[in-house]
Parts: structure tokens; sequence; C-alpha cells
């Protein structure tokens, strides 16, 4: 396992809402979480204006030596990014999982606040699980 | 000859018949009104109390409707008058049509009296067609008491085609019987985790009663309207089950047997997310009644 490193999840001002660390490799602390999240949202909205071709949706994946970074931006415009091992597998199926558990277990709980951190415990619960399973079992979803 | 669809045209709304409709609504869509609607309440009230009470009277109004419904459409314009029939009535055939399921009930003053040796067999039966005589003849030589006839069956629940439960009621006794046919060893991990959870499931729905001669409970693993709500810590036990326990008492006190209904988290044992328990509490004059009517 320890193919993923850490999950954050950004709402559509470039707040950070959710971040967890998996394993102890790359993990960083609340502020630098904070301002990845900012650098990544500006980054990607920068991208977009950048690019060369039409309708460009931003980075999806960043690749540098010691990490893969992959992000899905939701139609709303809130993003989850994964920072995993150098050439992991199935992170975009991962990330389409991950928006399906954020849009059942957190806009569908009364007690979410739109926009603020996310705090739902079965959030958590489902989030780990996914993340513990078989990458195969993901893939064929 | 084209064949057109008879689509029947009323021009009176009263003459159209109470057609079943489609059965299924948008689990998402639910889950999204039903979130709505405790943040809209959410906003009207200062206390917790007030919240599950506003909860419970919105279900309170879903179940005087479906009771009326039910009644038309499932039972010929008959209603239970029976404690007995009413509740079974809530936990098979409303169950049924709100959550697409029915759950079984655990009933109040349960108990073992007196002792007795029960002699449990079992036999594939269906193999046996025709051949009743030595069916018979097996049974008495293995001394075995009940086989067919002779018991109540309260409930037949096939949850699939691996699992049934049967309850019984023998000489006064409740017996739950469940059978269950295990996956053999050449099947996918997935079959057999699906079979050993389906059978927790029908393990722990199997429960108890209480000490209390009024009290029914009926429990839930996990609530249709809870599937997607976690409760902050801060809120404590607050349950969004109590728009059920609204249902139940709507369909309860409109049916002539007035009742406290609460919903309750009940900590499971080895597990991490409670179950969910609906607690009936019949008022006094339904007891006596049903004392009464014997």
């Amino acid at each position: 396992m320890a193919a993923i490193y850490s999950l954050y999840v950004i709402n559509k001002s470039g707040g950070l809402i959710f971040c967890k660390d998996y394993g102890s490799a790359g993990k960083m602390d609340t502020n630098d979480s904070l301002r990845l999240a900012s650098l990544w949202h500006s980054m990607h909205a920068i991208s977009q204006q950048l690019s060369p071709v039409n309708g460009c949706a931003g980075i999806e994946l960043l690749q540098a030596d010691t990490f893969d970074l992959h992000c899905f931006q939701s139609l709303t415009g809130t993003k989850f990014f994964v920072v995993c091992e150098p050439g992991a597998l199935h992170m975009e199926s991962l990330l389409k999982y991950i928006y399906e558990l954020y849009t059942d277990y957190v806009l569908k709980n009364p007690f979410y606040e739109m926009e603020m951190p996310i705090r739902c415990e079965l959030f958590d619960i489902n989030l780990s699980q996914a993340v513990q399973k078989d990458r195969v079992a993901l893939l064929g979803r | 000859m084209i064949n057109v669809g008879k689509i029947k045209q009323y021009s009176n709304v009263l003459e159209r018949p109470l057609s079943k409709g489609k059965q299924e609504v948008s689990l998402s869509a639910f889950a999204f009104l039903f979130s709505e609607l405790v943040q809209y309440n959410q906003t009207q009230v200062d206390n917790i109390t007030e919240l599950e009470r506003r909860l419970e009277d919105a279900g309170y109004a879903v179940g005087a409707r479906i009771l009326e419904l039910l009644c038309h459409r499932e039972k010929g314009n008959r209603r239970e008058t029976r404690l007995l029939g009413i509740l079974s009535f809530v936990h098979s055939t409303v169950w049924k049509v709100l959550f697409g399921k029915s759950k079984v009930l655990s009933l109040g003053g349960v108990g073992c009296m007196g002792t007795s040796r029960l002699r449990v067999g079992s036999c594939n039966v269906g193999s046996l067609m025709g051949k009743s005589i030595e069916l018979v003849k097996i049974l008495q030589k293995r001394k075995v008491s009940i086989a067919l006839g002779g018991y109540l069956v309260v409930e037949v629940r096939s949850v699939n085609d691996r699992l049934m439960a049967i309850k019984l009621v023998v000489g006064g006794l409740t017996f739950n019987v469940v059978n269950a046919y295990a996956p053999h060893a050449g099947l996918d991990e997935e079959v057999k985790r699906h079979f050993w959870e389906d059978l927790d499931e029908v393990a722990d729905s199997l429960e108890k009663g209480t000490e209390h001669e009024d009290e029914y409970m009926i429990s839930e693993k996990e609530l249709l309207v809870n599937r997607f709500i976690s409760i902050p810590k801060d809120m404590g036990a607050f349950n969004c089950g109590a728009f059920v326990a609204g249902i139940v008492r709507g369909v309860l006190e409109n049916a002539g047997f007035p009742a406290v209904v609460t919903a309750h988290f009940v900590p499971v044992e080895g597990q991490h997310r409670p179950r969910t328990t609906i607690l009936i509490k019949f008022a006094e004059e339904v007891l006596r009644r049903e004392a009464t009517l014997g």
C-alpha cells in the first residue's frame, strides 16, 4: 500500500476544507497544508488562462521526481487532489469515487455548512475504506 | 391495425383508480429534500428537543396519509383493529412501501415460561414429494415434535436465496428460526462477505423483548433517512429517525391506537455505528381495550 501520501479538498474560493495524510511520507503541518491548497487553487486557475487550447479545465496531473499530484475539479468548482507515489495507477477513478462520497455523505448531510471544513463521521469512515480498498476493485467500477 | 395503449381518460378525479404508480423514487432526491427539511427546521428552533418534535410532526402528517392510502390500496378499505394486527401492518406493509423492505419487530413481554425440550431437525422436503408417509415415519423415529402444523407462523422473511428467517409461536413460546445456506469455498470473496453481512443483519434484528408489556420496538441497522447523515458531536443523542417515529405515530394514532413513539440510537458491540430503535409505548386505554377484547 502506501501509494497515497495525502488527500486534499478545497472549496471554490481556494480554502482548504478537508485534508488527510496517509503514512508519514510528505506530511506537512497545518499552515503548509493551507498554503498548498491556496497555491494549488491559484495555479489551477492560471493554467486555465495560459493554456493554448480552448476549453482547458486546468491542471489534472502534476508529475515530480518524488510524487505525482492528481487533481479533479467538480462542476461547482470544488477541487479534490491526491498526492501519491510516482506512477501510482487508477487515481482518476479514486478521485471520482471520493467525489461521489463527498456528494453522498457531505452534501446530503443537513448539519454540513457549505464551503466550511468537512467534519462528517460517515465521510471519514467511507473514505478510509475507499483508500484501503484494492485498487483493482475501484477500476472495475 | 395499430394497437393503441389502453389509457382510459377519466373526466372525474374521483373515478380514477388508486393505481400503485411508480414504486421507486430517487434516493438522492429524497436525501436532499430531507436534508433541506432538517436544515429549515433547524433555523426555526433553539434547542434539540424542539427540533426533534418538529421532525416528528412532519412525519405524523405522512403517517396519517399513508394509513389512509394503504388501507384503500392494500386492505380493501379495512383497517386493523387489534394491537398485533396494526403493529404487523406497520412493520410489514408500511415499512415495505416506505423503505422497500419489511422489518422484524420485537414484542414486549416475551419471555420463557417453564422448561420444555425441543428437538429441531432439518430435512429437505422438496425431494420427498409424494412420500409424506415416509417423512412422517422418519420424523416419529427421530422424535421431532413439530414438523408441519401445531404451531403458528408469525412471520416469514426471505432475505435472499441463501437466507431465510421464520418466526414461530409454539405453546406460548416464540422461536426465531434462521435458515442459512453458506456459500461454498469456490465462490467469490465478495459473495461470502455479503452472506456474512446479511446473516449478521438477520441475527441482529432478532432482539429480545423488553420487560414492559406496553412497549414494542422496531429496530433498524441503518434507517433510510439516516443513511447519509452524520450527527455532530455537540448535538448529543439527536436522531433524525424522529421523522420515522412521527410516521409510525401518525399511522397508529389515526388507526385509533394512541402511542408515544420515539427514536433512539442504540450502540452495538463491536460495531462502529449505532443502530436505531423506534420505541412504541401504547397509551393505557389501548391495552385496556385489548384486554377486554381478549
